[in-house]
């Protein structure tokens, strides 16, 4: 007995915990305590703060002041510490080693390239690099195995049990709904570019069961004709460009299309993470709520200021005040006048 | 009939026939009766009882886009042949001295600021301007060389600057959003013309072809030595800026809609050199009739084959080069 408990406490400090798979298969062994954690993208980086915000390292990228202004300053001030993606590289390994890394963890595409690049990382600085799923229905899993990567279950899982119910909640009103209208998803400053059936760009879409204009495109970011959108003659369009959502109301070529006769064209909050398409991360959970109330206003009942003070809470730690809530959601475009 | 007379002809009847077959194809189904019941109505002023969708797919959309394929085509191919002639050299570009990385730079900076499409053009333009204008100044101030090589090399090394640029801002740009804006871009594009895109580079594009045709006589006299041209009177310095001037301007309205569109500048004033010669007088209708109808052809296919668009770029060069080849191989004239 005795025995059995020195054993007990000593194999629970000298040996890592037990091993958590991530979603490429590989058996990830983090220290016994995690302080620092280095987020590869913003979808990861979103998820690890939410969890414990004190272990983030850093952000990706340098907070922008409309950005900041969401979050405690100490949050908002962290260092600029680059991606470490497939798509465009911008950290430096040496960086995230001089950060005293205790485990590194992205969020997002499991392809791969991206299996590979984890690996390799992991292989250079002997660093745990932890790979999981950043799809919608995947968020809670992922954020129940990093949890538990940085010992931090308890919280964890209250994240991902909350976060499990919204997506039911939102589920069980998009079943009760009898039409689902035709929608187009118009990116770009000519709003021209799309995403095709399955792409992650478009996965709110897929999720609130409306049917997407382009689903005959592939998968992915793909450039559309006028004629193309206007024979899809969608009956809503959600678009993430400014620019665009203001020229659709003066180009007599967008006149020809149903949502913009019907003045359904809605452009998607950004800040301090965007809603509706990127990053493509747990912030878009409040895509769903904004999406799903102007595809479904009967189903779609719900306070949407209380939705995103609740959601801000949880995830930034901070909730936004009525002045922040009221530019978010006044923005011209955000919600039908 | 002469063979190249026959050439003109046979070029004009090409462009038209493609020009009368772009209206009719595209993915909104809109038939020749009912554009030829539209365009009488818009002629004699009568109402027709179209529905309104024909009205804006025929006027709005893929009438300015097949007329800025044929302007964007006859520009990049009339800068091409100006520059080759003007550089002795059968290898240059309309963008030798800078004017399309100029322009995507500008273009790149612009929608880095998350600008609008009018903002983003008018970079692209001004962008492809200033580049050529600051090759063309160092490259006037580097005496003791040959005028023409310091000219192009400045282009060369200035160019890549500029492209370092653009690779800098691609870089630092948003991945999610920025990025791919910027990855279309530099592929380009005639998916998202609009009448004013015309209505703006199609004037512009006139404006540098004027002094060109105007010119066209004495522009064979740039393949001379500097020293000849001059013994037969021409101020080949003067004449020079000039052609450098109008072929910037065609290329940078051309480039500013279009985004970046590779091999109808360099591949199309040669094969209409080896239907018609070296002489530019005669080459650069020809050369232009070609573009025209080559980039019309091209972008006909980029917007009919599939539900989403390919990039003209990708198609240039791949129906281009077969039939380059089969040109060069069925004409046995020199340069």
């Amino acid at each position: 007995m005795k025995y059995g408990f020195v054993l007990f406490f000593f194999s629970s400090v000298c040996f890592s915990q037990a091993p958590v798979v991530d979603a490429t298969g590989r058996e990830i062994r983090p220290p016994a305590k995690v302080e620092r954690v280095y987020a590869a993208g913003p979808p990861a980086g979103l998820l690890v703060f939410a969890i414990a915000p004190d272990k983030l390292t850093g952000w990706t990228r340098e907070m922008r002041p409309n950005e900041a202004q969401f979050f405690d300053d100490k949050y908002a001030r962290l260092p600029e510490l680059g991606r470490l993606t497939g798509r465009g590289n911008t950290a430096n390994v040496e960086v995230i080693l001089r950060a005293r890394t205790d485990l590194i963890v992205d969020v997002g595409s499991t392809g791969a390239t991206l299996a590979s690049l984890a690996a390799q990382v992991q292989e250079q600085t002997k660093i745990p690099y932890a790979l999981f799923d950043g799809r919608m229905e995947a968020t809670p899993a992922a954020l129940r195995s990093i949890g538990k990567l940085m010992g931090d279950e308890p919280t964890a899982q209250n994240l991902a049990a909350w976060y499990e119910g919204q997506l039911k909640d939102v589920k069980q009103r998009v079943a009760r709904a009898s039409y689902h209208p035709l929608v187009y998803y118009g990116r770009g400053s000519a709003g021209l570019q799309t995403g095709g059936r399955g792409s992650i760009n478009v996965e709110i879409l897929d999720f609130l069961g409306a049917r997407n204009a382009a689903a005959e495109a592939r998968a992915g970011l793909v450039t559309v004709s006028f004629e193309q959108v206007i024979l899809w003659d969608p009956e809503v369009i959600i678009t993430t460009d400014p620019n665009y959502w203001a020229s659709v109301w003066t180009d007599p070529r967008w006149r020809a299309v149903k949502a913009v006769a019907a003045k359904r064209v809605y452009l998607s909050p950004h800040l301090p993470f965007g809603w509706f398409d990127f990053p493509p991360g747990a912030n878009r959970l409040l895509g769903l709520w904004w999406a799903g109330k102007l595809l479904y206003p009967r189903e779609f009942g719900v306070d949407l200021r209380a939705k995103v003070s609740e959601f801000h809470r949880l995830f930034y730690h901070r909730e936004p005040t009525g002045a922040q809530l009221d530019a978010l959601l006044d923005e011209p475009g955000v919600l039908p006048k | 009939m002469s063979g190249r007379a026959l050439s003109y002809l046979l070029a004009a009847g090409a462009l038209l026939a493609l020009t009368a077959l772009a209206f009719a194809v595209g993915r909104y189904p809109v038939s020749l009766g009912e554009i030829a019941a539209l365009l009488f109505s818009k002629v004699t002023g009568s109402p027709h009882s179209l529905p309104a969708n024909v009205e804006t797919v025929v006027l709005q959309v893929r009438g300015p886009r097949v007329l800025a394929a044929l302007v964007v085509g006859a520009a990049l191919a009339a800068a091409g042949t100006a520059y080759q002639g003007m550089f002795r050299n059968p290898l240059v570009s309309p963008d030798i001295l800078g004017v399309s990385t100029g322009a995507a730079l500008g273009a790149v900076l612009g929608i880095f600021f998350s600008q609008g499409v009018f903002v983003i053009q008018m970079l692209a333009f001004a962008g492809g301007l200033a580049a050529v204008g600051l090759v063309y100044w160092i490259g006037s101030r580097l005496r003791g060389h040959d005028p023409l090589l310091a000219l192009v090399l400045t282009g060369v090394v200035i160019g890549t600057l500029l492209g370092s640029a653009i690779a800098l801002l691609k870089y630092l740009a948003d991945p999610y959003n920025q990025l791919p804006a910027i990855t279309y871009w530099l592929l380009g594009s005639l998916a998202s013309i609009s009448p004013r895109d015309l209505s703006v580079a199609a004037p512009l594009a006139l404006l540098g072809l004027a002094p060109m045709l105007m010119l066209r006589w004495r522009m064979n006299l740039l393949a001379l030595p500097d020293d000849e041209a001059r013994a037969l009177g021409v101020d080949t310095r003067k004449l020079r800026t000039v052609v450098v001037a109008a072929a910037t301007l065609m290329t940078a309205a051309a480039v500013a809609v279009s985004g970046i569109i590779g091999w109808v500048g360099l591949l199309i004033p040669h094969a209409a050199r080896l239907l018609v010669g070296p002489d530019f007088g005669r080459l650069l209708p020809l050369a232009m009739l070609l573009g025209a109808a080559f980039l019309l052809a091209v972008d006909t296919l980029c917007r009919t084959i599939a539900p989403i668009e390919v990039p003209p770029g990708v198609l240039t060069a791949l129906i281009g080069t077969p039939f380059f080849l089969w040109l060069f191989a069925l004409a046995r004239r020199s340069w």
